[in-house]
């Protein structure tokens, strides 16, 4: 079987799955890219940060 | 502007719509204009061109538009001279453009040069600039922790009230305080600074033209005045202020503050360093508008490629299909 009828039978075919595949397909998108550009972000601004410079104020208590 | 384009132009318009009640084909293949260096069918070609009302809408679309693009981008028609009073340094110098830490497109601000620059804010500039649209809690978390902008909250009186005798009162200032201005009201500020207002500082560098780069060239660029250059008592020469005379002394000087992380306090690391303050202060989203920024790009080009192979998928069988006619054998 290939992988576009796979596809097709394991999510596609009945709405009970498409739409919840949908929805989680989506919030896990979301989470995986806000997570990549985060990382990107922190790497592309090292040491420019609030939290990378915190660790030389803060107090413990 | 149609008088500067030639008189055949314009009569070949009006013959061209005279003739098209007619025929326009005939009317286009008279030959008007014979050009003795031109063959025969180039020429046709050529005067098709010349003559085609497009190419007459197109050049006056061109004219007028590059000449209204000119005037926008310098402010004055082209060719047209003018007599100026001034000099341009005399609107104040074009500052150069600096490197800044916060600069590029994916660059967040500096914060250990904001803590640096609240500090040169707080010891010289608020002797007579307020910046009353920050409040003590948005330093937390971008310059200072918590505990430190609780206690210099602290250190100041604050008004409140009033109490259940109708009274008000001092206070200590907490966190949701805004930063306390140094004089109460405008006449006050302007009766300790011979007449000139101060301006507030929160949106100072969205509030001049060159922004960041005009604040620092400002506070770096005092010097003596150019011989000839008359100054008046109180003033001060700065090349990059508008009228080059300028209430505000020059303030910054080589070690006038003390860091507590050891950066040398020279005079262009304060200015640099209270600029950036200054510019945080005036876009406290820059860095969360940043970031939001690139996600958007790119989720937004993800989806217009989507788009485009899914209009392309879709009228790939019309775009591709055969209509194909047979007349009748019979005629």
């Amino acid at each position: 079987m290939s992988l576009a009828s796979t596809f097709y039978n394991t999510l596609v075919k009945r709405n009970s799955v498409f739409v919840p595949a949908i929805f989680t397909g989506a919030f896990a998108f979301s989470i995986g890219f806000d997570l990549g550009i985060t990382k990107l972000w922190d790497t592309w601004n090292k040491g420019k940060q609030w939290k990378d410079i915190r660790a030389r104020y803060v107090e413990e208590q | 502007m149609l008088a500067r384009l030639p008189a055949g132009a314009l009569k070949n318009v009006a013959a061209l719509s005279g003739a098209r009640s007619t025929s326009l084909n005939a009317a286009r293949s008279l030959p008007r204009v014979r050009f003795a260096s031109s063959s025969a069918s180039s020429s046709s070609a050529f005067e098709s061109f010349t003559n085609s009302r497009v190419t007459l809408a197109s050049a006056t679309l061109l004219t007028v538009g590059s000449i209204a693009w000119y005037a926008n981008l310098y402010g004055t028609l082209p060719f047209i001279g003018e007599v100026h009073a001034n000099s341009p340094a005399e609107e104040g110098l074009h500052p150069a453009q600096y490197p800044w830490s916060h600069g590029g497109l994916l660059d967040s601000f500096d914060h250990a040069s904001i803590r640096r620059g609240y500090q040169v804010y707080r010891e010289v500039c608020a002797a007579c600039h307020s910046l009353d649209r920050i409040a003590w809690r948005n330093l937390v978390g971008v310059s200072h922790t918590v505990d430190e902008v609780k206690a210099m909250a602290e250190e100041v009186e604050y008004e409140d009230g009033p109490n259940d005798q109708g009274e008000m009162f001092q206070r200590p200032g907490k966190l949701s305080d805004y930063l306390p201005p140094p004089y109460p009201n405008e006449e006050a500020a302007r009766a300790s600074n011979q007449g000139a207002l101060p301006p507030d500082l929160s949106l100072i560098v969205k509030a001049r033209h060159g922004g960041a780069d005009y604040i620092f060239s400002l506070l770096t660029g005092y010097r003596d005045p150019p011989a000839g250059f008359e100054i008046r008592e109180g003033m001060n020469y700065n090349p990059y202020f508008p009228g080059n005379a300028i209430s505000m002394a020059r303030v910054l000087f080589d070690g006038l503050v003390e860091y507590d992380d050891g950066t040398p306090a020279t005079t262009s690391q304060m200015a640099k360093d209270v600029v950036t303050f200054l510019n945080w202060a005036a876009e406290p989203e820059h860095d969360e508008r940043k970031k939001a920024g690139l996600k958007a790009v790119i989720l937004f080009s993800a989806l217009t490629a989507i788009s485009l192979y899914v209009k392309r998928h879709k009228w790939s069988i019309i775009k591709s299909r055969k209509i194909q006619y047979n007349p009748p054998s019979s005629h």
